[in-house]
Order: structure tokens, then sequence, then C-alpha cells
């Protein structure tokens, strides 16, 4: 039965976030990512389990919490409208650590924007657009297998880290068709934790550096889950020791555990003169354009980021030792292009391909980029 | 220890509440329901967003969830549709509920989930000082209609009405026996139940309009409220600004939406499986 098949981008998360044994989705349909709560609101009532499309991406997100508190691996799908309205949840679910999982697909903005064109414009969103200071894992895969991977991915580290993760996927990754071989049900590992039984109200009594514990109702004693600042037991606080102590706890369990968060895959780097950054869309663009400047002895190579944030500061760091000449290649007006000036001294020189008008680079215009050094 | 005692949960004691409010009452009459009815806390989610009400689910030794403004319908729908054997209580105030959470509200009802929701209306938004809310009545002052509400306020039981909510019911905090009653009444029903409980707000709304203390608030209250057939006796002239208390709406026929849902749904989709063909036929 394994046979290669052709499919679209939006129904291999859904297939991913099956096979990583998802058993919720709630949601609101929008373009470009409807065809996964359609798939979901085929396949998961055949298997027992849930699938409503709620009145609005707040109400979405605010079941999905409801649901990943009562003990189910939860989905949610959404472009960058939708995930604004989620942002207040986002924020709900990182100050009660819930492990979620959120596809954006995302498309042209602000506002209604393109709804039917790419664009990779909610870098920044993903990372600073619920209030205040949060941690974030956010995903991008590019090609149909990373899809397929990063989703499952993305489950296990929001139940690891008891975080939300954001799934990136861009419009047209999303809605092309594309072969996959999908990966045995035995190749495919999930982060399985222990359960511990609750006895006692001191849900969030952890120390610096430990994971955290689980949060679930119905698990024995009755618990006090609050998005407002608490303390070990969950209950509202605004004590200054115990905020500044819980604030750093979510801070590093997150910032502790970088080398297994941080994935990047690296193309013709060994030798590479000029480094692209880019992820996404982009990075295919990329690649292909430098497949074509190696034809013409440039020596160029690509690093893709799988991981956008926590962002690949320690492993660029590390390349920008050596290589002191960097393209960003991005689908915005310049989001990432920032990031990387923070993690790049004053002699690597630095330019950016960049665009927001629906329409992703070709190799052509990516290539003619580069030769600009 | 009396009965109800065991769903309090002391160790947050005290309440951020000012003297005299009635989440008190509601609180206690709500804790006496569940022992009436002898529910397991453990089984027992209550859910709230956010305000003076936001706060009562803290004091139950149960599941409780606090969460983001006028929301709570929302979390409390991903639990209930989760786990349907388990008892959903959400508590919320008239701002949290009809005004940042209308909508939620709406389709709730419209969805008949199996959520007993207790809707605190004392008029106002308690919490932030004391500003207009959906249920404010007319011409009263509040600190953001500092020269009287122009607005009219939402009739809860008409708009749940019209949202085709289960169970509709209405009663005061003057009443603590009678709304004990009503809630319990609310917790036996299967499907969405709304609860609208009509409390008193003297410091931050009753101060601007005459009615400092608890009694002259409560007594207005009782002053606007009668009998489900006293009502019905009064003339169409005479009902403005009245409204009639206890049970107002109640369908039993419809299905919870959990239970239509697996009795429906899931079977239908299981049956739509494509049969897996012979290993040997193709």
């Amino acid at each position: 039965m394994r046979r290669k098949q052709v499919l679209q981008g939006n129904i291999i998360v859904a297939k991913a976030a099956l096979a990583a044994k998802c058993n919720f989705f709630a949601g609101y349909p929008i373009t470009p990512s409807s065809e996964i709560a359609q798939f979901m609101s085929r396949e998961l009532p055949r298997m027992g389990y849930d699938f409503i499309q709620m009145e609005d991406e707040i109400a979405s997100l605010g079941a999905c919490i409801g649901a990943s508190l009562s003990g189910r691996k939860v989905l949610t799908a959404t472009s960058g409208p939708g995930f604004s309205l989620m942002q207040e949840h986002i924020g709900m679910a990182v100050m009660a650590e819930i492990p979620l999982v959120i596809v954006n697909v995302m498309r042209g903005g602000p506002s209604t924007g393109l709804p039917t064109k790419p664009s990779q414009a909610d870098i920044m969103q993903v990372r600073w657009g619920t209030h205040g200071d949060h941690p974030i894992i956010a995903l991008y895969p590019a090609f149909a297998d990373e899809i397929y991977s990063e989703t499952i991915r993305a489950y296990n580290l929001s139940e690891k880290f008891w975080n939300p993760v954001v799934l990136l996927l861009d419009e047209v990754i999303a809605k092309a068709h594309e072969d996959i071989e999908l990966p045995r049900k035995n190749d495919i590992h999930i982060y399985k934790e222990k359960i511990h039984r609750i006895k006692d109200l001191n849900i969030y009594d952890r120390e610096i550096g430990e994971n955290p514990p689980r949060v679930d109702f119905f698990k024995g004693y009755p618990i006090h889950i609050d998005g407002l600042e608490h303390d070990k037991h969950g209950w509202p606080t605004s004590d200054p020791e115990t905020v500044n102590k819980m604030q750093t706890l979510r801070m590093q369990k997150i910032y502790h555990y970088l080398d297994e968060i941080v994935k990047f895959k690296e193309y013709y780097m060994e030798d590479a003169e000029i480094m692209i950054f880019s992820f996404g869309v982009s990075a295919r663009s990329s690649l292909a354009a430098i497949k074509m400047a190696r034809e013409q002895g440039i020596k160029v190579g690509l690093f893709q980021a799988l991981t956008i944030w926590p962002f690949p500061k320690i492993p660029l760091k590390e390349r920008f030792k050596r290589i002191k000449k960097v393209l960003t290649v991005e689908l915005n007006m310049g989001q990432t292009k920032y990031e990387i000036e923070r993690v790049s001294s004053d002699d690597v020189e630095k330019k950016a391909l960049l665009r927001a008008n629906g329409i992703p680079f070709t190799p052509k215009e990516v290539l003619d980029k580069i030769r600009e050094f | 220890m009396r009965n109800y005692e065991k769903y309090i949960r002391y160790r947050t004691f005290p309440t951020p509440w000012c003297p005299g409010c009635g989440n008190g009452i509601i609180l206690k009459a709500i804790a006496i329901c569940f022992s009436e009815l002898d529910i397991k806390p453990k089984d027992i989610v209550v859910v709230s967003g956010i305000g003076c009400s936001g706060r009562i689910p803290t004091f139950f030794n149960t599941n409780t969830l606090h969460t983001t403004h006028g929301r709570a319908l929302s979390f409390a729908t991903g639990i209930k549709l989760a786990r349907p054997d388990k008892f959903i209580v959400v508590i919320s105030g008239d701002g949290d509920a009809l005004a940042i959470g209308g909508n939620h509200l709406i389709h709730a009802a419209r969805r008949n989930i199996g959520i007993k929701m207790i809707l605190v209306n004392n008029g106002t938004y308690g919490m932030t000082g004391g500003q207009v809310s959906p249920l404010t009545p007319q011409k009263f002052i509040t600190e953001t209609t500092p020269y009287g509400n122009i607005e009219p306020k939402f009739n809860v039981a008409e708009l749940l009405k019209g949202a085709r909510a289960s169970f509709i019911a209405r009663e005061t905090v003057n009443r603590p026996r009678q709304l004990k009653e009503i809630i319990e009444k609310s917790f036996k029903h299967n499907g969405f139940s709304v609860v609208e409980v009509i409390s008193n707000c003297h410091i931050n709304l009753g101060r601007k309009n005459k009615m400092r203390d608890p009694i002259s608030i409560t007594k207005w209250i009782a002053s606007r409220t009668v009998t489900k057939t006293q009502y019905e006796k009064l003339t169409p002239d005479k009902r403005n600004h009245i409204y009639p208390v206890g049970v107002l709406f109640e369908d039993k026929d419809r299905l919870e939406y959990s239970d239509l849902y697996y009795k429906h749904i899931v079977p239908e989709a299981q049956a739509s499986i494509p049969q897996r063909r012979n290993q040997n036929g193709k």
C-alpha cells in the first residue's frame, strides 16, 4: 500500500495531525485554509471524535483550549485575519500553559488583504501578536514531506512544553498538490508524557529547567486554571516575587531547550561564500536560484529555517563567523531581515529581497539579487 | 460541616467583592444545587469570563476555569464536546455575556449545547468602576453616561428565545430560596439553560443613582420584578420595565448538541467509511 500519493498541502497537514493523534478540531472557514476544516469534518466523526465549526476564530481557539484541558489533542486552522482574532486566546494558552496546534496559512495583508495570494508577512505577528512577554514556537515547512513531519513535530513540541505551537504555511504550498510518500505508522515518533495524577492544586509547582507539569481537568483533584497571573496553585496573584518566578518559568521552559526546538536545513553550505536565509516558498525559489548560480560558479548556499520562532540565533551566529555575505529572501516588507541584522555583526554584508504584492519570487529574480554581491 | 460546604474552596477566601454584593448569594445557591444533585466536585467544571461575577468560580472546590472577557461559553463548548459526561456551568456577567460575548451566547443557545449558564445581571461593569452595560436601565447615570443612558437594554429572555435557547429563567438575589430552586431546575435541564440572576451593585451603579445601600437597590429590584402569573395579569402598558421571574421558557423535547453529535453524526460518518477491498480481489 505504500505508494506515492498526490496530496494538497492542506490535506497533508490534516493527515499528519490525525497521525499525531489529533482528536478535536474547532475552526472557522477562511481562505486559504478551509480544506483542513473540510477534511477534518469528514474524518474526525468517522473516528468517533469531535469536529465543530464555531461562530468565529476567537471561539474556535476557546473551544480548542477547553478541549485541550479535557485531555484532547486539538487543531485549528486559519489565515491572517483569523489569526489576528485568535491572539487573545493564544495569550490565554501561553499563560495557562495549554498545548495547542494552530495552523496559519498566510495570505496577503493587512486586513482582508489578498485572500488568494501568498505572503510571508505574519512572521512578527506570530512572535508578538498577543500582548505581554510570552514564549512561542513557530514552525515553517517548505516542502511536502516537511509539512507532514513538521505538523507531527508541532504536536510533540506543544505536548512537551505545554505551549501553543503555530505551524506557518504559505498559500501556494498549502494549495498546491504535490507528490508525497506518507511515512509508515511505526516510523512516526509521537511524544507521550507520563500522566501524573494530580494530588493537590499546586499544578504549576516546578523549578527552573524542569519540564512543565500536565495541566488537565478530570485527572483526580479539582484544579483551577486562570488567565490571570497565578501562583503555583493557579490562584490569581500580583505578588511581585511570584509573578517574576512564573514569568521566568514560562520563558525558560522554551529557551532552555533550544537545541530540541530549533531545526533548520542547509543546502550547498560547505563552501558557500554567500548565504541565503529563507523559509517556506521563498526557500524553494532560492534553492532553484542557487542551482542556477552554482552552474555559473557563484558559491552560494541556503539556510532554510524550519523553526522560525525561537529564531535560529545560535546556528546563524556560527555561520556568520565564516560567511560574510547574507541575502534574506522573504515575501514581506522585511520582517526577518531585522532579526538577521540582530544576529550578524557589522562586517557581514547584508542584502534583502523583499516583496509583498502576492507574487512569489522566481528563481531568476533571486539569482539577479545574488549577482548584486 | 453542611453538605454544600465541600463545594466551597475556603483556601481562596476572602472574596474580592464589596460588602453586600449579590455574588455571595449566587455562589451559595449554586453550591447548594451541586450538593442536592450530589455531583462529584471532580466531575464539575465551572467556567467564567471577566468581571466581578467572573471571580465566582475561584471559590468553588471543583474544576474551575477563569478565561478571557466574554468567551467563557466558547471554552465550555470545547469541554462539553470533549467530555459530554461532565457537568459544565458557566457564570457570566451582563457585560461579559451580552456585550463582548453576545455572539457566543446566541450561538450556544442556537446549538442547544448542554451548558448551564448563570447570567449575573447587575446592570453595570462593576469591576472597572461602573460603566454603562447592555443591561443598564435607560436614564441611569454611570461613569460613561454622565448625562444619562439613552440606549435601551436587552430583553435577555426574548433575545435568547429568538436564539432558540431551550431553558430560560429569571430570578433575583432578593429571593435566595427561589433562586436556588430555579438554578436546580436549570441544572436538571438537558440542553442549554440560562438563568438570569438580577443582582445588586449598590457601590458602582446604585451610588450614582440614589441607591447607595444594598437595601434600597434590592427594594428597587423588587419593585421591578413580578412573578410570571402576576405579569400575565398586567395590561401591556404596565408591562414596561417590569420583568417576570421564574421559569420563562422550557423546551424539553429538543436534543442536546453533544447527544445529537454522538447519536447522529458519528454513526452517520462511520457508515460512510468506504469498505476496504478484499485483499485478493480488486
